[in-house]
């Protein structure tokens, strides 16, 4: 049973995983936790049902639009919005982010209504592809794990290998220098935003099956996201990976051994005990301002 | 007209002229006098608008004047209103039981204050977040609080008064929202006002001409707490019902939305902001029922939407607003109210 109930931590720890490094992108870049990344997510997701069910795209062209699709939501959230704030403190970036997560919401509401939806996905969640006597795992699984895997290594390559990657970097370390250095760092910025959201829409569309579609669905992922983002510490991308795992595998535990009711409350009281310790998260290095 | 304050305790004066007294005193008494002209339902929005306005006090100081944030501010007014309930229900006067549930709900912001001392920035509005969802899940799960199901909130004996229920019941909420702004608006005159802004302005200089970070960050969360627990329990009088769904992570969101749109850190602002919001939410829940309009939208939302979705329209139009707000007038309704206001007294300039 422990070895089935790791499993399936591990998967629901990659989809937090997701999110986290989804919002830990942003948040390095702009100092601004993204409260809008989950109804991002959730719109794109819907997307991707659109060319699913409706238009009936194979799936790898119905993925291929809501990748783009899902970029172009984040390009639009900074060009539109955040760029435009006039010295702006982090409370108001923070704001304006809710703002557009309830402007999506409403949106969302208002196109497809509040009706629960089931979106097909090439891999089903019933399915099982792999059993021996330790654990089991169903098509889903295995494919969430999968994209998790290759979202990761794409992202490391992209940050770690690429010119683009070197540009946010900089951006992130000091974005005057980095004008000065010939970095157009609002395009930057945008671009930062725009693969954080296809991030973030990856997260969405494999949470689709588990839950049901519907404009509210990305709310609980978004928080596990958002403090599993908190844990690793929001500023260091592998600890944010990290941080999304061990959330998954203390709420899977905490709800099998202890009580299902409580294993949302009980993951965030550890975060908040954690934060007590080590207040900028388990990996990140904990700055104090000086004068 | 002279603008500068020439003494100190001039600038602790509840009414700055006789001008400002004047209009005060006009505005008491419509207030006092309302109830006799209006219909009841109109009363009811007036208490939504009053207790709002007196949970974002709170959340102000907080967010606006100590510059921490906290996403978990439907969590004290669950236990304001959770509170009072218990004690009405117990035979507890109700004056006995606001005060208790005000101070109960100020211990729960200073035990929620002490881990968030260090943090700030996200990790602070996750500690908050986890606080507010702590709550609600928590007293779904107690029995003697009526579980998910939620209780019925005992009505309280008004009738010495010799007036209708809701009547007397608006004075009740009414005569406690004057006093929490007059509250609000001497403390921030005070020592302990002017530390909770250098905090927010800057905690390393403040803590560098002997404020103690640690005590006056504790007041804040406690006194926010304590303004939030008293709007719980005057909430649960004026819905007569509560449950946990009620006090959901909307809701703090919806408090943090009032205060941003009234303007951060201003008694104005949040006077302004709750009754502003609180009618736009009411009037955006029929939003097809506005005249013109509201066909043009129903029409429109056949054609391109889906018209049982079309209420969702109010949830898009609020994001909107305030992002609009933090775009173009930062410091909210209070700064477009400061700038129209100076325009007229320099006028032909």
């Amino acid at each position: 049973m422990l070895g089935q109930l790791i499993v399936s931590s591990l998967v629901v720890g990659s989809i937090y995983a997701l999110l986290a490094l989804a919002m830990s992108i942003t948040y390095k870049a702009s100092e601004v936790p993204n409260f809008a990344q989950g109804e991002m997510a959730m719109i794109s997701t819907f997307m991707a049902f659109v060319m699913l069910s409706s238009y009936g795209l194979p799936f790898y062209a119905a993925m291929l639009i809501t990748v783009v699709f899902a970029f172009v939501l984040g390009l639009l959230l900074e060009f539109l919005f955040l760029r435009r704030a006039k010295m702006p403190t982090p409370l108001n970036l923070i704001v304006i982010t809710i703002g557009f997560q309830l402007m999506l919401y409403g949106f969302a509401g208002w196109k497809w209504g509040s009706d629960q939806r089931q979106i097909n996905l090439p891999f089903s969640e019933s399915k099982v592809i792999f059993q021996n006597d330790i654990f089991a795992l169903t098509e889903l699984n295995l494919a969430t794990l999968i994209i998790a895997v290759v979202v990761l290594v794409v992202i490391y390559l992209l940050i770690q290998r690429t010119k683009l990657g070197l540009a946010m970097k900089a951006c992130q370390q000091n974005i005057n220098a980095s004008r000065m250095n010939g970095i157009s760092a609002n395009r930057i910025m945008a671009i930062t935003f725009g693969i954080s959201s296809v991030v973030g829409a990856m997260a969405g569309i494999l949470v689709a099956p588990i839950l049901t579609l519907d404009p509210s669905m990305m709310w609980d992922p978004l928080l596990k996201g958002f403090a599993a983002a908190v844990l690793g510490g929001m500023k260091s991308l592998h600890g944010v990976v990290i941080g999304g795992l061990l959330l998954g595998l203390v709420e899977n535990l905490f709800g099998f051994y202890i009580s299902i009711e409580f294993k949302s409350v009980v993951a965030f009281a550890i975060i908040v005990l954690i934060l007590y310790f080590k207040p900028s998260g388990l990996f990140d290095k904990h700055y104090v301002r000086k004068v | 007209m002279r603008n500068l304050k020439t003494d100190y305790f001039e600038d602790l004066q509840l009414f700055k002229d006789g001008l400002q007294l004047f209009w005060s005193a006009v505005l008491l008494l419509l207030l006092f006098a309302l109830p006799f002209f209006v219909k009841t339902y109109y009363l009811t929005i007036i208490n939504l608008m009053a207790v709002n306005v007196v949970v974002a006090l709170g959340l102000n100081l907080l967010v606006g004047n100590t510059g921490q944030i906290s996403l978990g501010h439907a969590g004290f007014v669950a236990i304001g209103a959770y509170t009072t309930v218990l004690l009405l229900k117990a035979g507890v006067p109700f004056i006995f039981a606001l005060t208790a549930s005000g101070l109960v709900t100020g211990l729960f912001g200073v035990l929620l204050g002490i881990p968030s001392l260090k943090l700030e920035g996200p990790y602070l509005a996750i500690a908050t977040l986890a606080f507010g969802l702590a709550v609600t899940t928590v007293i779904g799960r107690m029995d003697f609080l009526g579980g998910r199901m939620g209780m019925n909130v005992p009505k309280i004996s008004l009738g010495w008064t010799g007036l209708k229920y809701d009547q007397s019941l608006y004075y009740v909420i009414i005569i406690i929202t004057i006093l929490a702004v007059i509250a609000t608006r001497n403390l921030l005159k005070s020592r302990i006002g002017r530390a909770f802004q250098a905090i927010r302005d800057s905690d390393i200089a403040a803590s560098a001409i002997g404020i103690n970070l640690t005590k006056y960050k504790l007041y804040s969360f406690g006194i926010s707490a304590f303004f939030a627990g008293i709007a719980g329990s005057l909430w649960a009088l004026y819905l007569g019902f509560i449950n946990p769904t009620l006090f959901s992570f909307i809701l703090s969101i919806n408090f943090l939305v009032i205060i941003v749109l009234g303007g951060l850190g201003s008694i104005t602002g949040s006077v302004m902001g709750a009754i502003v919001l609180t009618y736009l939410n009411l009037q955006l829940e029929d939003v097809v029922e506005i005249p013109i309009l509201g066909d043009a939208l129903l029409r429109f939302s056949e054609l391109f939407m889906t018209a049982t979705g079309v209420s969702n329209v109010s949830w898009f139009l609020t994001g909107f607003i305030l992002i609009l707000v933090v775009l173009f007038e930062p410091l909210g309704l209070y700064g477009l109210w400061l700038r129209t206001k100076i325009y007229w007294k320099r006028w032909p300039f």
